[in-house]
């Protein structure tokens, strides 16, 4: 199932458009001819924070790649700012670069430069001369946090460190557009919220459009504007975060999402979990909550409601894209009154529900 | 030993280390951009120009496979074609000059391949020119390893220059020979060999230490 068409935006408001995108690798050597993407249409608007996930080897380090022209596209267009980065030659394709931001999972940082030459280096690659170097790198250390380091040399420095150096660099050119290949991948959780509340506040201050690729669903869940689900190089599924966190469509979204914390049945649940009820089972069910239903006392107005005994099984408070949001596994018992009675509750209460099966 | 000796064994000394200089600084010259084409020419690389590479490969290779001493003879005419003569220290510079060429261009090449090639992507992502990435990124970040290789060229030359006797070239090796081995004086032949064994000990000790001072990487915090 692959979204072909647009999204309503017209393409003037885009950071990028991805329009009928197809890439293919010839096969080479052991390897097997290989279509990394296959007819994707994406289009990331200004000033959003745009998520990508997938599970890897789903392409979306080539869709990112595209995006600068590290990869050229076999067929489709890839549009930067309205521009066609496929029909740029090598110097325009240069300029481009110099304008679109990257940083990468492994940091990428020389190890033979200081925390300050690793930032001055694209400014270098762009021919600035040196006073006015050092007036944009000050800032920038500034910015990350680490303008008592300047002089240190990364293998001095922790992974969260780098890749604060990492997106400095890229920040250095002043760009509009800036790209994350798995940045957070190689860290640990903490130091991967603070590298992502970082770029929430480059996204805020600057007004920058960050476009990022992920095999993480909390990565998402915590940044994201929107977002993009992409499997065997299709785009499966798209929308605003919340949108898609909370009514997922596919597959492979779902599985994705199962992986989060509050998501997933207790094992023995899970493991009793029947299709169809017998007299006398419960019915297992997920709400789902968000916005004012988020904070209102709906167990016990549902235990009144239905006048039975509910079992709360699973729950999560949370919050996307900084709306709250809650996930709640409730049974009670499966029979045609108390079900109608909780159905009712839940149509008054505005609350998406799901039956995920029957237990004794 | 009479101080005629001595002053043979000093002169020798000098001989070689000019000969060592002397080749391994146009050797170097020469090997290096030849090592750094090697290494950014392959298909997909920088300057992709995959039969060229071949090509050179293949000329590095059949002079780095042929013996030194066949080597010294083989290009007699052109050593006497640069220098007028195809004997005495001078002449013996042309032979281990185009020894060290193949052998610096190897090293430089294996040096540059040892670089992540997530470095040349972050680079091409700032839009730098292949001649940027060499110059800010392969050669900047192959220093210590560059160090090494220049070292290992110097420690190989002297050894090399040892056999350019042959064509009388002088120098230590040159000396050892002719006065330790054929007049049989194995005390002249002891000096030598301790003079090249402190040679190549103080060539090594300063290229290892420059290379740790350039290496960042690997460093004690």
């Amino acid at each position: 199932m692959s979204v072909s068409a647009l999204k309503a935006t017209s393409p003037a408001d885009a950071a990028v458009v991805f329009d009928g995108v197809s890439k293919h690798f010839p096969a080479s050597g052991q390897s097997g001819a290989f279509t990394a993407l296959d007819n994707v249409s994406l289009t990331v608007d200004r000033g959003s924070i745009t998520g990508i996930i997938g599970r890897s080897g789903a392409g979306k380090s080539t869709l990112i790649r595209l995006v600068n022209g590290l990869e050229k596209p076999s067929s489709g267009k890839v549009l930067v700012d309205g521009v066609d980065v496929g029909g740029l030659d090598e110097a325009a394709l240069r300029t481009l670069r110099r304008n679109v931001g990257m940083i990468f999972q492994h940091f990428n940082l020389l190890s033979s430069r200081t925390v300050f030459g690793n930032i001055a280096l694209p400014l270098e690659i762009s021919g600035m001369d040196k006073r006015a170097i050092e007036q944009r790198v000050r800032p920038l250390l500034d910015l990350v946090g680490l303008a008592d380091k300047h002089g240190r040399y990364p293998a001095e420095l922790s992974g969260g460190q780098k890749q604060r150096i990492g997106i400095a660099r890229a920040l250095a050119t002043e760009p509009k557009l800036l790209l994350s290949d798995e940045a957070t991948s190689a860290l640990d959780p903490e130091t991967t919220q603070s590298i992502l509340e970082l770029l929430k506040r480059i996204n805020a201050e600057l007004g920058l459009t960050v476009l990022l690729i992920t095999h993480e669903m909390e990565v998402v869940k915590a940044v994201t504007s929107d977002v993009a689900v992409i499997d065997h190089g299709r785009i499966v599924e798209r929308g605003h975060t919340f949108d898609v966190f909370t009514h997922p469509k596919h597959e492979t979204t779902r599985a994705l999402l199962s992986g989060l914390p509050g998501s997933k049945l207790p094992d023995a649940v899970a493991r009793a979990l029947k299709a169809q009820p017998a007299p006398g089972d419960r019915a297992v069910v997920r709400l789902t909550f968000f916005g004012a239903a988020a904070e209102r006392p709906l167990i016990s107005q549902l235990i009144k409601s239905v006048g039975a005994e509910v079992n709360i099984i699973a729950g999560t408070i949370d919050e996307i894209g900084g709306a709250p949001y809650g996930s709640l596994v409730v049974a009670y018992g499966a029979d045609a009154e108390t079900s109608g009675r909780a159905e009712r509750f839940f149509a008054e209460n505005g609350l998406v529900t799901e039956v995920l099966g029957y237990v004794a | 030993m009479s101080p005629d000796i001595l002053l043979r064994i000093g002169g020798a000394t000098v001989d070689t280390i000019y000969m060592v200089a002397v080749a391994g600084l146009i050797g170097s010259l020469i090997g290096l951009p030849i090592g750094i084409f090697l290494a950014t020419s392959g298909k997909g690389e920088l300057f992709p120009a995959p039969t060229l590479n071949r090509i050179v490969g293949l000329i590095v290779n059949a002079t780095r496979s042929t013996p030194f001493i066949i080597l010294v003879v083989a290009i007699i005419p052109f050593t006497r074609l640069l220098t007028g003569t195809s004997i005495g220290t001078k002449a013996a510079i042309v032979p281990l000059t185009i020894a060290t060429i193949p052998f610096v261009a190897r090293l430089v090449e294996a040096a540059i391949r040892e670089i992540d090639k997530g470095l040349i992507e972050a680079a091409r992502a700032m839009g730098a020119t292949p001649m940027q990435i060499v110059f800010k990124v392969l050669l900047a970040e192959a220093r210590p390893a560059l160090t090494l290789a220049l070292t290992m060229t110097a420690v190989s030359l002297i050894g090399y220059s040892a056999m350019v006797g042959a064509v009388g070239g002088g120098g230590l090796g040159d000396l050892g020979i002719r006065y330790g081995y054929q007049r049989f004086m194995p005390d002249v032949m002891l000096v030598v060999v301790i003079v090249l064994i402190v040679l190549v000990q103080l060539v090594q000790s300063a290229g290892d230490g420059l290379a740790r001072r350039f290496d960042k990487k690997n460093r004690k915090t």
